[in-house]
Formats: C-alpha cells, structure tokens, sequence
C-alpha cells in the first residue's frame, strides 16, 4: 500500500459539508494535511502526486456512530483488521466501535485494547465507545470516568437499549462532568421481547413474533423528556419509526438539544423482504413498513434526523443459518452504506450531496468532537474519491468484511468509492 | 363430494390404470395455502378424494409411490400429523424415514439446516418438516433439491391442516361458496388459523375471526376477514366453527386472565349450541383440550366431525405426496 501522502486532486467536485461547498475545483495534500482549495501552480509541491478525477467527487471521508465488529470474543464475525478494511474500502475514514464485545469494553485495559488494535490495524481511525454500564447489564454505571481517561469517545451500550430509566438519567447527569454523550438505542423491551420483526400486516401473516412500533416511540419520548430533564447529551442512534420522527421533530421546535441517527438499512428496505425467510434481513430496528420508512425519508429532508449510520453488525454464516426466530440480529453495511445513501437518497432528490455527506462525516465528527467532515486547510486529509456514476452488483462473498450477512445481496448500487485516504495516505484503492 | 363422484374423478384423471399427475400441478413444495390459486386448492381436494376412494377407504395399499422414500423431519413435538403422513405415505406404497428432535438448533449444536441436510443425503424425495419456528420449511426448500412439505411451522402456516378442515366442510356443504366460517380462540398463534383463512377466502367462504383481542388482530379485517371478540355475537350467523386450541406453549406472557375467564367467553358448550344454526358443524385441530375450547358433550355430540378430519387428514397428505412426487421426472418449480 502507497504511503505517499502530497496529492493534487485535479478537476474535483469538491464537496465540503462543514461549509457547504459544493464546486469543481482542485485540492492540495500536504504531507497528509489539506492544503487548500484552487492552490495555485507554484504552491503545489514538485512531489505532489497529480490525479485527475474528471467525473469524480472528492469529499470528507465518512465517519461512523454504530460500527460493531466482534472482537475482543467473537472474532468469528468480525475482527478488527478486517473491519476497518471494510469500512475504508466502504469510504469511511473514522469509525467509533461498539462497546457490545466479549468481554464488554467497561474497563480502561479494554478502550486501550480497541485502540492498539485500531491503530495496528492502520486502516481507518478507530475509537472506543465505552459501556455506560457495568457488564452492558443495564444495572449499575461503569466507571465511565476511567473510560474517558483511556479515551472512550461517548458511552453506549448498543446495541442494547438503556432499558433502565433512572439508570439513563444517571448516565446523563454523570457524563456531563465529561461532556460526552451517551448513546442510546431507543426501544422498550418489556415491549419488543421476543420479536422478530416490525409489527404489522406483514407480520400478522408471517407469524412472526412481533416488534410493535411504539416499543421505539415510547423510549423516543422518554430520552427526549430526560434530555430536557438533566440537560445531558444524548444521541438516539437509531430512529426508524414516523412516531420517532415526529416526536424528534417536535423536540427540535421546542429547542431542545440532542442528536439522532438512522441505519442504512432502515432508508429503503421494508418488511416485505421478511416473506423471504432470510435471516439476513432479520436487523435492529426491524425493518419497518414502506409509511415508517417514508417518515424517515422526509425527517432526512427536513434536517429532524442529523446523522446516517451503517448499523453494521456483522455475524458469521452459521449465526444466520438458524431458524429466523434463532438467529442473531444484524447485517454488515460498511461497505454498501455510502452506495445505499447515493441510490435511495441523492440520486432520487431526496437530500443533496452536501447535506448527505453532512450527515455522515460532519455531523457524526461534531458529535464526537473529533476531527473529520471537512476539507478544511490544515485538517488531516481524510478524504474519500467517488466515482458517483459507477454501478456495481453486491456480491456478500466479495467484500472485505469477514462476515456475508447483508440481504443486498446480488443488488445493483450507484457509487463506487474509487479511493479512501487517511491523513493523506491511500488505504483503499478500488481494484 | 360422494364416493361415487369421487371414483368419477379418479377415473377422469386416469388415477387407477394409468396414473398422472395433471398438468395443472406444477408445485415443487407445499409450504402454506396462501400462495396456492383455488384451482390448485380444489385439485388437491379432489385427489385427496379420489385417491381415499382408490385405497377402499384405507383398507388397500397403492403402489403409487413405490421407490419412493419420504423423511418426517419433526423438530417440535407431533404423534396426529406425523403419524398420518407416515400412514399416507405408506398407502400410497412409498417407504418412510423418521426423525423426531425436539427444540432449537441452538439448543442442539446443529444447525436445523445441517440435519435435514444429512437426512437429505440419505435420499429422500421428500421431507416433511414442522419446526416451531416460523419459516423454516421455507428455509429448507432453497437448502435442499428434494420437495418439501410444510406440517407446521410455528404460528405461519399448516396447509395440509387448512387442506383436511376445508375438505371435512365441503364434504358436508358440497361447497364452501357463501358459508360462514368461523376460526375461534388463539388467531395470534395459530398456523391452523392462517391457513384456513388463505383457502377459505380463495373458496369463496366468509370468514370471522374470533377470540380475546389480545390474541385476534384487527389488521385481518385488511384481509377481508371478519374480526370479532364475541363468539355469543356471531353464533347465530355461524355455518361451521373451528375451535382453535390455546397454545400455550408458544405464549411468552399469558394473554388472558385465567382458563376459567376464557371458557365463559369462547367455550363451546351445549348451551350455545342450542343457540346456533341447526345444523352447525364443529370442528377442531387436535389436540382438542376438554372442557377448555369445548365440552366433551360437543365434542362427542352429533355436530362434531373433528375424527372425520382426522380421517380426511390422510386423504389430503397421500393426495400432496402424490402430487409433489407422482411425476417420473418432477419439474423443479
């Protein structure tokens, strides 16, 4: 792999979501940091790599809330290196990885762990998303203030909701001392145990056992009023339901102050795909009906939901050859993420280029407080190079994630990521 | 359908001399009702007929089917269906593998599909799959080259079950055209239920749904089909009742006070007998529990026709098996 890290992007469309720019227009690489935008002749250094990418749109590289790879413990479905190669040749550059591993990452060895295998790994940036619990059990605070220490970024305990109320208005009031957010997967158990998929006409024919809607719009509402409560940090890191949606938007109006993100999976697929029996397409949020998914689709629009995330979960082959009722939740969507996004909601005119690549490098990196989502001179480059007019046919043995497990399979998406740099240096080029 | 018009079939389709399975049957698996066409339904119920009649009513062996081996591959536990595959399979002269497992793979350390691979491998022409899980039969089939036949996954469908009620009904109606049928009890969980209401419906029978609203969803109404929550409210309108039986083995959390609560509300008793169509049929799915879903009194009475449907039950298997397995060279559709 090429550690060459001075570039000049040559005839770009250059897009900037931290400002809103959206041009042709050429880029200089310094060294692995950005070194402005229309440089002229004599500041682009002799050694520069030239790359003319006519047709080709250069913008921040993406950065990803819900990751979940398996290792430390399962490394069967996934292990460090052969996520954050996922993710890169996905054209995500930063990724924050789950906290649900074998054993949970609650302790500082375990953050140190996740960071000296993301940064051996040298692929993308890796950071550590703490437990807010002792365990992931949803009983007692983890000591978040180690977790901090060593690095966690935020604190989840995805993709478990914090079931426990006074455990969550504790976690928000402790992680203020730490100005981090704490994450939460919006569901009521007492509600959705035992489910299998969305609650509805398709459902009651499958005899599924179901996930009512209002499992997600009751934890919606009770996050929202505790935000409010205890003026904590908070992110619903996965809002599937036009109930969600509704009640994030009224929240916006009042002004209250929070983040929330939706999966990839849940911009277009729906619970027709169930009649299948794949278990592939058994995921967390369920996959909702075509009227919940065209609520997320107009809360995208209308800037209700801020941040678009893989929700990849990765599980190995026999995981997902059991019985639908058996079967784990999750599909991998590192790598076909950005070419969902492209397909469902920049092609069709549902959100601009600029205000998708917002939602998945700015807006996450903000949250975060992290470098990213920007082309801005003296940032790292981490920059990714679309050739937005490719298609290409997903072939789940294909790609780099060491699980299969995407019902996308044998689908055709716009969007091929031609490269992924970081900090300026090439760790992905499209074969 | 009498016997008479029964051997007119058998004759018709060449079913005794020279036996073919019909051009109109071009199904690899049977895995539930919703997809078949009225046609397909009716086909089957003639043969089903046809085929009883052929075997003297049970007292004849077929060679239909010789050479042929056919796997029981029960993952949840079964004594009426599983038996009455075997005796149709063995009618119709075909040999027969058995292989009972009860709970999850994930319990076993095998994966479901792994087994009936293996089973597979001994070659079979067709396994006969009930799992407690909903859809693994439909698994199965994209797994496996040989046919399968759906005898029960979890609550989704059990068509040879839908199959055996409607037959039992049309032999006594001569035609489900304009009846009203009524599926009362545990909607939520019932394979039963899904699968009579799918034939029902293409047959031309009215169909309600009846039983606590816990377990009787309103989105059926989106189906076409009636939603109630009072059996006394529908009785007098009912021409045939299917008492479902209360899972409870697959209810999570108790959905209903108490027993007691549910017999007052849905049992049926010699009272509301009294109350309904003179001559109303009766059925049940089996295992019938006593005194819960009906008295003994009904359920011996002369309304209730739940043996004929186990009867009816073999009838309607050696029919499938025949149909599925009948070809020399069966098309792979």
């Amino acid at each position: 792999m090429q550690t060459h890290s001075t570039w000049l992007f040559e005839n770009a469309r250059l897009i900037d979501p931290s400002c809103g720019m959206d041009r042709r227009g050429r880029l200089l690489v310094v060294d692995g940091l950005l070194a402005g935008i229309d440089v002229s002749d004599e500041d682009v250094p002799a050694h520069a790599e030239r790359w003319d990418v006519q047709g080709c749109i250069v913008a921040p590289g993406l950065f990803d809330l819900s990751t979940e790879f398996g290792e430390p413990g399962r490394e069967e479905d996934e292990t460090i290196v052969t996520g954050t190669l996922a993710a890169v040749a996905g054209g995500y550059t930063a990724i924050a990885l789950s906290s649900n591993t074998d054993p949970p990452i609650d302790t500082a060895a375990s953050v140190e762990f996740i960071r000296q295998k993301g940064a051996r790994a040298d692929n993308c940036r890796v950071y550590a998303l703490g437990c807010v619990s002792k365990h992931q059990q949803g009983e007692s605070l983890a000591e978040i203030g180690s977790l901090v220490e060593a690095g966690a970024v935020a604190l989840s305990d995805g993709p478990r909701p914090i079931e426990n109320t006074g455990l969550l208005r504790r976690a928000l009031e402790y992680c203020s001392m730490f100005d981090r957010v704490v994450f939460d997967h919006p569901e009521i158990a007492s509600i959705s145990r035992g489910g299998v998929m969305h609650e509805g006409m398709e459902q009651l024919v499958l005899g599924l056992s179901p996930i009512p809607a209002e499992a997600e719009d009751l934890a919606t509402a009770r996050d929202l009023r505790l935000i409010e409560a205890t003026g904590g940090r908070l992110h619903l890191t996965s809002i599937s339901t036009s109930g969600s949606v509704e009640l994030c938007r009224r929240a916006r109006a009042r002004g209250i102050p929070f983040t929330n993100g939706i999966y990839v999976a849940n911009l277009h697929l729906v619970d027709t795909l169930m009649r299948s029996f794949d278990a592939n397409c058994k995921v967390s949020p369920p996959l909702r009906s075509q009227d919940h998914v065209d609520a997320c689709l107009e809360g995208l629009r209308d800037g209700t939901i801020d941040i678009i995330s893989s929700g990849h979960r990765p599980c190995s082959l026999e995981k997902k050859m059991l019985e639908i009722d058996a079967a784990p939740f999750g599909m991998i969507a590192l790598e076909t993420a950005l070419s969902q996004v492209i397909t469902y909601l920049i092609n069709p005119g549902i959100l601009s280029w600029c205000d998708a690549m917002a939602k998945m490098s700015w807006n996450p990196a903000k949250l975060l407080g992290q470098s990213g989502g920007t082309l801005q001179r003296g940032k790292p480059a981490d920059l990714i190079v679309i050739d937005p007019d490719r298609k290409w046919k997903v072939d789940a043995t294909a790609l780099q994630s060491k699980s299969y497990n995407t019902p996308l399979n044998g689908m055709e998406l716009d969007g091929v990521v031609l490269a992924t740099l970081v900090n300026g240096r090439k760790r992905w080029a499209c074969k | 359908m009498s016997n008479t018009s029964a051997l007119a079939v058998a004759a018709q389709h060449s079913m005794v001399n020279a036996p073919t399975v019909p051009d109109s049957w071009q199904h690899k698996h049977l895995l539930g009702l919703e997809h078949l066409s009225a046609e397909e339904i009716t086909l089957i119920l003639d043969y089903a007929e046809a085929l009883h009649a052929a075997t003297l009513n049970g007292r004849k062996k077929l060679d239909l089917l010789k050479g042929r081996t056919i796997a029981n591959l029960f993952f949840e536990n079964s004594t009426r269906t599983r038996n009455s595959f075997s005796l149709a399979a063995k009618r119709l002269g075909a040999d027969t593998v058995e292989f009972s497992s009860s709970g999850s793979s994930v319990a076993k350390g095998e994966t479901f599909i792994d087994t009936a691979k293996t089973i597979e491998a001994m070659l079979v022409d067709a396994v006969v799959v009930r799992h407690s899980s909903a859809g693994t039969p439909h698994m199965l089939s994209k797994h496996l080259g040989c046919s399968v036949i759906n005898a029960g996954d979890g609550p989704h469908e059990h068509p040879t079950q839908g199959l055996l009620d409607i037959l039992t009904i049309r032999q006594h109606r001569g035609s489900l055209a304009g009846l009203t049928v009524a599926m009362v009890g545990d909607i939520a969980h019932s394979r039963t239920a899904r699968s009579n209401i799918w034939g029902l419906l293409k047959l031309g029978a009215k169909v309600i749904v009846c039983g606590p609203a816990t377990l009787v969803s309103k989105n059926w109404e989106k189906l076409g089909v009636e939603v109630s929550y009072s059996l006394d409210k529908i009785l007098p309108r009912c021409d045939v009742l299917n008492l479902l039986r209360i899972q409870f083995e697959r209810q999570a959390i108790r959905p209903f006070p108490s027993v007691h609560e549910y017999t007052l509300l849905y049992a049926m008793n010699q009272e509301r007998i009294r109350r309904s169509k003179a001559d109303i049929l009766i059925m049940a799915p089996g295992p019938i529990n006593r005194g819960v879903e009906l008295t003994p009194e009904v359920a011996d009475g002369p309304h209730s026709v739940i043996l004929e449907q186990v009867t009816n039950g073999i009838a309607i298997r050696m029919a499938t098996l025949w149909l599925l397995l009948g070809r020399p060279n069966p098309t792979n559709v």
